[in-house]
């Protein structure tokens, strides 16, 4: 019975969020903020898969969360509104809770394909090379979208708030909550399944020495793409996710300094490590929202003794001065992360009596 | 029918002709030995049957079917497996993590069944286990399982990745300088090991190697290679005494 504590206090804590959603003694904004630390696991422990388990440095992996934002958008209005698009809903709405998850799936699997367009040429290029090509693949999303105007093109699509606010009509439950909690375990069961099959393995002995993995009989080839669409696909989950608890998407949300936060959590938590990921990802979050409250304080503080020019405001931007300014320390004073690439069960063998993987 | 078979077989990269044709009829069960200077193409020849090289010009077969066009770990999933000049180790996981992704020719399951653990997952990785467990206890090497090869000595780390090639259950085994680096116990031990390997597990075993005292004690058969062209074969005792060997390897004084 010990052995599932920890996925009993997993599960407590879950229901326990959503029963404190269901009768708001979290309030709406608290829920956000629990959401997008949800989110932003999925978007980190993903991209671990590629520059954390393979080595390969991807620099664009908001684009896929992009293609999967969109693509889950676009189908859930189409499906389940009356819409632009098409006109009247395709099917009627009230299956929208009971599909909703397919359509979770469809996204990350749309998303996933969009990852062989860095899968393929990985298979010839490996290091800087393939880091460039990453960032063409998220330029690339985000120009096709935005020049595709029957979805809004730059302006962005909505229509997601109604799909939600059907759910909500027929049960009053937090729906969106629920879906991110739900996407949020999945993702790190499969990653974890994953990378600890002797079929997942085989991503690490490609990244530490690549002639010896395909000699000793892995299909390399084979691993990259399998690594790379696992992990697009998911960054397609977590686009979906987000689209769905925002209610508006748009393509400039998924630029470069996107990507960019997802490389600071892979870096903050530790490379090859999910659970370094995972809270590096609830970290990071917690750091961001606090930032929306310490920089106006710090625009108070440094006007009241007079070191800013008064017309100046410090406004959000410098979030950009911040987080890269995390990176740099981080690789200055501790390349390894906050994990090293060890679990957490590496790090107190302890816990393993509290839980087992199946 | 020959286990191996070269016919014929040339490398060229660029301008510098590596391995020139080059002949072998290997039968099964033997153990044989490939030698010559630094240079002379040896590895060259290694990486051309492992698929690692497809030949510019001549032909491969394997177990009578070419491997031309196949990838390395498809020639290794046929029954080829070898060791590397430079240990290549995956020296960030364990030992034991080691010898299971060298099982990947015999997963026979998918991504999903990873997903799902359904019930040809877990017996693949059982036996993956098994075959794994048992390869560690037969190479004497249990007790490091768990550790990470760099951590290891380096004589063990050799025993390592022998006994990472031979849980692929190879019909032929190419050695690429097993002894370089290895102080006298351990080539005493490696003698040992390759000839326990071969009467245990009754395969052919090739091994390129430099110190005259393992290639004269082990193998029946030497084939010497310069400038990637054949210049002496035959038994140990003929090569010992072969006026062309001993130039090659000594230099040719008469410049
Ligand atoms: N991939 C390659 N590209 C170009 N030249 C190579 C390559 N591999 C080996 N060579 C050259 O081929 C020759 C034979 O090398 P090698 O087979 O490693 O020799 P040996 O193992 O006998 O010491 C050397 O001159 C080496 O520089
Ligand atoms: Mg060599």
């Amino acid at each position: 019975m010990q052995k599932y504590t920890l996925n009993a206090a997993l599960a407590a804590l879950c229901l326990g969020l959503v029963l404190l959603a269901q009768f708001n003694v979290i309030d709406q904004y608290t829920q956000t903020v629990l959401m997008f630390m949800g989110i932003n696991i999925i978007f980190a422990s993903s991209l671990n898969i590629v520059n954390g388990y393979m080595g390969e440095f991807s620099c664009g992996h908001a684009g896929f969360m992009c293609v999967g934002a969109y693509a889950s958008s676009v189908l859930s209005v189409v499906l389940f509104t009356s819409n632009k698009l098409v006109g009247d809903a395709l099917l009627p709405p009230e299956l929208a809770p009971m599909l909703f998850p397919v359509v979770l799936i469809v996204a990350g699997l749309v998303a996933s394909v969009f990852g062989l367009l860095v899968a393929l040429p990985s298979f010839r290029t490996r290091g800087d090379y393939l880091a460039i090509i990453t960032i063409a693949a998220n330029y690339i999303v985000i120009s096709v979208i935005e020049n595709l105007d029957i979805i809004g093109g730059p302006r962005g699509f909505h229509g997601m708030k109604r799909v939600i606010n059907g759910m909500r009509d027929m049960v009053d439950i937090p729906w969106m909550f629920i879906w991110v909690i739900l996407g949020t375990l999945f993702s790190v069961w499969i990653l974890r399944r994953l990378v600890n099959s002797t079929y997942g393995k085989g991503i690490s002995a490609v990244c530490q020495d690549e002639v010896a993995a395909e000699i000793m009989s892995v299909d390399t080839n084979h691993v990259k793409l399998v690594a790379f669409m696992v992990s697009s696909g998911l960054a397609g989950v977590a686009g979906a996710l987000y689209a769905h608890v925002y209610g508006y998407v748009n393509p400039q949300a998924f630029n470069i300094l996107k990507s960019t936060e997802g490389l600071v959590m892979v870096y903050l938590g530790g490379m090859a490590s999910l659970s370094g990921s995972v809270m590096a990802a609830i970290l990071f979050t917690l750091l961001l929202e606090s930032l929306r409250f310490v920089i106006p304080g710090l625009d108070a503080a440094l006007h009241a003794v007079n070191l800013l020019p008064a017309g100046y405001e410090l406004s959000q931007v410098w979030k950009w001065v911040l987080i890269p300014l995390i990176l740099i320390l981080l690789m200055q004073f501790r390349p390894e992360g906050i994990m090293g690439n060890r679990e957490l069960s590496g790090v107190f063998p302890k816990l393993r009596r509290f839980y087992t993987f199946k | 029918m020959p286990l191996l078979e070269m016919k014929g077989v040339t490398q060229r990269f660029g301008g510098l002709q590596a391995v020139s044709d080059f002949n072998i009829s290997l039968e099964e069960r033997k153990l044989i030995a490939l030698i010559g200077p630094n240079g002379a193409g040896k590895t060259t020849v290694f990486n051309l049957i492992s698929g690692f090289y497809q030949p510019t010009e001549g032909q491969i077969i394997f177990d009578g079917q070419p491997t031309a066009g196949l990838r390395p770990h498809q020639v290794t999933a046929r029954g080829i497996a070898r060791t590397f000049q430079n240990i290549r180790l995956w020296h960030e996981m364990s030992v034991l993590d080691n010898i299971r992704i060298a099982q990947h020719h015999r997963l026979g399951y998918t991504i999903w069944d990873a997903f799902l653990r359904t019930g040809r997952f877990t017996k693949s990785e059982g036996n993956i286990d098994a075959i794994a467990w048992e390869m560690l206890e037969a190479m004497d090497l249990k007790d490091a399982a768990h550790e990470l090869p760099r951590n290891l000595p380096y004589g063990l780390q050799r025993r390592v990745e022998i006994a990472r090639a031979m849980s692929i259950r190879p019909k032929l085994l190419l050695l690429d300088e097993p002894a370089a680096g290895l102080n006298s116990a351990d080539v005493d031990g490696l003698i040992k090991l390759i000839r326990w390997i071969h009467d245990e597990f009754d395969i052919a075993i090739w091994m390129i190697e430099h110190q005259m005292k393992v290639v004269m004690s082990l193998c029946e058969w030497i084939k010497v290679i310069d400038f990637g062209s054949t210049i002496a074969e035959g038994t140990p005792e003929e090569i010992q005494s072969n006026p062309v060997v001993i130039k090659a390897y000594l230099g040719d004084d008469t410049i």
